[in-house]
């Protein structure tokens, strides 16, 4: 043998390899016939064990007034957080001085998900939602604009609450 | 004569095609029995349960792309999974899977060919797989696959010789090689050979691993040293003989066990099924229990492979060198004397009293060798303990 391989020196029962395979075996039989983990992912999104968190922030949700328009004053406060510097705003004035956004887009691929825009409205309009599922058929598709953001239906991230840390 | 040419293509066709979708069936079923015992569901998309994942597996084999190396000897690297693949497909030949069949022309014998050499026609064709996995190594010009296939030789040829002596005692009891004649044997006794051999079973068992290159002993492969062994290089419908290869000779071996030493299409606790005239039903019958028989080695073979880990190749050798051949040569001389005696000296004929006989013998014989192989001495280091 080229290597000298370094065997110490044990009790009976722990070198006995007839007692450690059939006990082996013993194991992975009983495995066999325990309940499986597996999560049937698309027909079953959450299970007994696992959830998504509320807190999860994925793909961006607009929330609207009861005239169906976005809650969004166009103050200009979660473009100047971004750290991706994803989103683009242009403010518009209407007659009566009420401002709102002339264009809104956030491209989520720039965008970290890090919902510093959520915590920084003022209007409680931008949120981050929990929702995973973003496939689409072309890169641009990716840019949201406002009506894509208003016209999305999953539940909005709760965010971490420093007053609360665990979420009681 | 026309008769029998009808029938035998027959059952060529239909035992050719039930190995063939029973091995895609096993890679499936190990596939699942892996994943349960990892407390996993295994592959269940394709098919109810799964159940077409060989066929999409199959065709995706078909589809891919053939790769070659290009330093590779092309005529042996293509040679080297036909010849793989085609003992793998005729060792079933000789095994009967059910008790004869009647019908309007005469009696058909349950046996794709009831050769007089039996067993020992699959010793030797069987042991012409390792050419296929030796070539295969060469061929590929690779040093891994290289390693792997003199790794296989070695084993092959080590374990076949085990393997060999462990069915010498089934000679000595049988007398006979044909394989329905060892049927008969321990049909007419009332006792599969299990009972007067048993640790000839247990040689045979651990030497079919080692000869299917099944883990513990699956250093052909070894996929955390030699990436996948001697079909490193291969893809495509190439690999896949490979595969269909290991997973038929572990049909066969398994056939093979159920046939030595646990009475083949026997029904136990019944003369119902060999004696008498024969009828479809009977033929059912034992084709079920055979079966039946087969699939539990099969699944024997799964489920050790998901349990141990595999040996170190010094490990493997001592095993097979220094400990089953002894073995199996101690016991074959044991037998032997015991046999002279119950035959010669107390005058017995083979039968129910000598085979529990015998049965006794063993038992005090696999106590002996349980307790000395409990001493941890099956693997040990290949160096001497260092002093504590």
């Amino acid at each position: 043998m080229a290597i000298g391989v370094k065997v110490m020196k044990r009790p009976t029962q722990q070198t006995s390899y007839l007692r450690a395979t059939l006990k082996g075996m013993a194991l992975t039989f009983s495995h066999l016939l325990r309940p499986k983990v597996t999560m049937q992912y698309p027909e079953e999104k959450s299970s007994k064990d696992w959830t998504l968190s509320s807190r999860w922030r994925g793909t961006h949700r607009m929330l609207t007034d009861e005239q169906g328009r976005a809650k969004c004053v166009a103050c200009g406060l979660c473009p100047q957080i971004c750290p991706a510097n994803c989103i683009k705003l242009v403010p518009g004035e209407d007659e009566e001085g009420h401002r709102y956004p002339l264009i809104y887009e956030i491209d989520e691929f720039r965008c970290i998900f890090c919902g510093y825009c959520q915590e920084v409205c003022p209007e409680e309009a931008i949120h981050v939602g929990v929702h995973y599922e973003n496939s689409e058929y072309s890169r641009d598709r990716f840019v949201y604009d406002l009506e894509r953001l208003t016209a999305q239906t999953h539940p909005v991230s709760t965010l971490w609450d420093p007053s609360d840390p665990k979420g009681e | 004569m026309t008769f029998f040419l009808v029938a035998s293509a027959i059952k060529v066709f239909l035992v050719l095609n039930l190995i063939l979708v029973g091995v895609a069936l096993l890679t499936l079923f190990e596939r699942r029995v892996c994943a349960w015992m990892q407390d996993r569901l295994g592959p269940n998309r394709v098919g109810p349960q799964g159940l077409l994942q060989p066929a999409a597996d199959g065709l995706k084999n078909f589809l891919k792309e053939e790769t070659s190396p290009a330093m590779a000897d092309k005529a042996l690297f293509t040679l080297a999974p036909i010849v793989s693949f085609i003992p793998a497909m005729l060792t079933f030949a000789v095994i009967p899977f059910a008790s004869p069949l009647p019908t309007k022309w005469g009696s058909v014998e349950m046996v794709v060919a009831d050769l007089p050499v039996g067993f020992l026609y699959i010793l030797a064709i069987s042991s012409l797989g390792v050419y296929g996995i030796v070539l295969a190594g060469w061929a590929s010009n690779n040093k891994y696959a290289l390693l792997g296939g003199l790794r296989a030789s070695a084993q092959m040829i080590s374990y076949e010789i085990a393997l060999g002596m462990s069915t010498v005692a089934v000679l000595l009891l049988a007398g006979n090689v044909t394989l329905s004649q060892v049927i008969a044997q321990q049909q007419a006794a009332h006792a599969w050979f299990i009972v007067p051999l048993t640790v000839a079973f247990l040689i045979f068992f651990i030497s079919a691993f080692a000869e299917t290159n099944r883990l513990p002993f699956d250093l052909p492969e070894a996929e955390g040293e030699l990436i996948a062994g001697y079909h490193t290089e291969y893809s495509a419908m190439k690999f896949s003989m490979f595969y269909i290869a290991e997973y038929s000779n572990m049909v066969t071996a398994s056939a093979l066990m159920a046939t030595l030493f646990f009475g083949g299409w026997d029904i136990p606790f019944t003369s119902w099924d060999s004696t008498g005239d024969p009828s479809v039903v009977k033929t059912l019958a034992t084709l079920a229990l055979f079966g039946f028989k087969t699939f539990v080695f099969l699944f024997t073979f799964v489920w050790v492979r998901w349990t141990l880990p595999r040996f170190r190749y010094d490990q493997l050798m001592a095993l097979g060198w220094k400990v089953l051949l002894p073995l199996a040569l101690i016991y074959i001389t044991i037998l032997a004397v015991a046999i002279w005696f119950f035959r010669v000296q107390l005058d017995w004929a083979y039968g129910p009293g000598m085979a529990w006989a015998l049965g006794g013998l063993n038992f005090v014989l696999l106590l002996v060798l349980v307790l000395w192989l409990d001493r941890g001495r099956i693997v040990s280091g290949s160096v001497p303990q260092e002093a504590a």
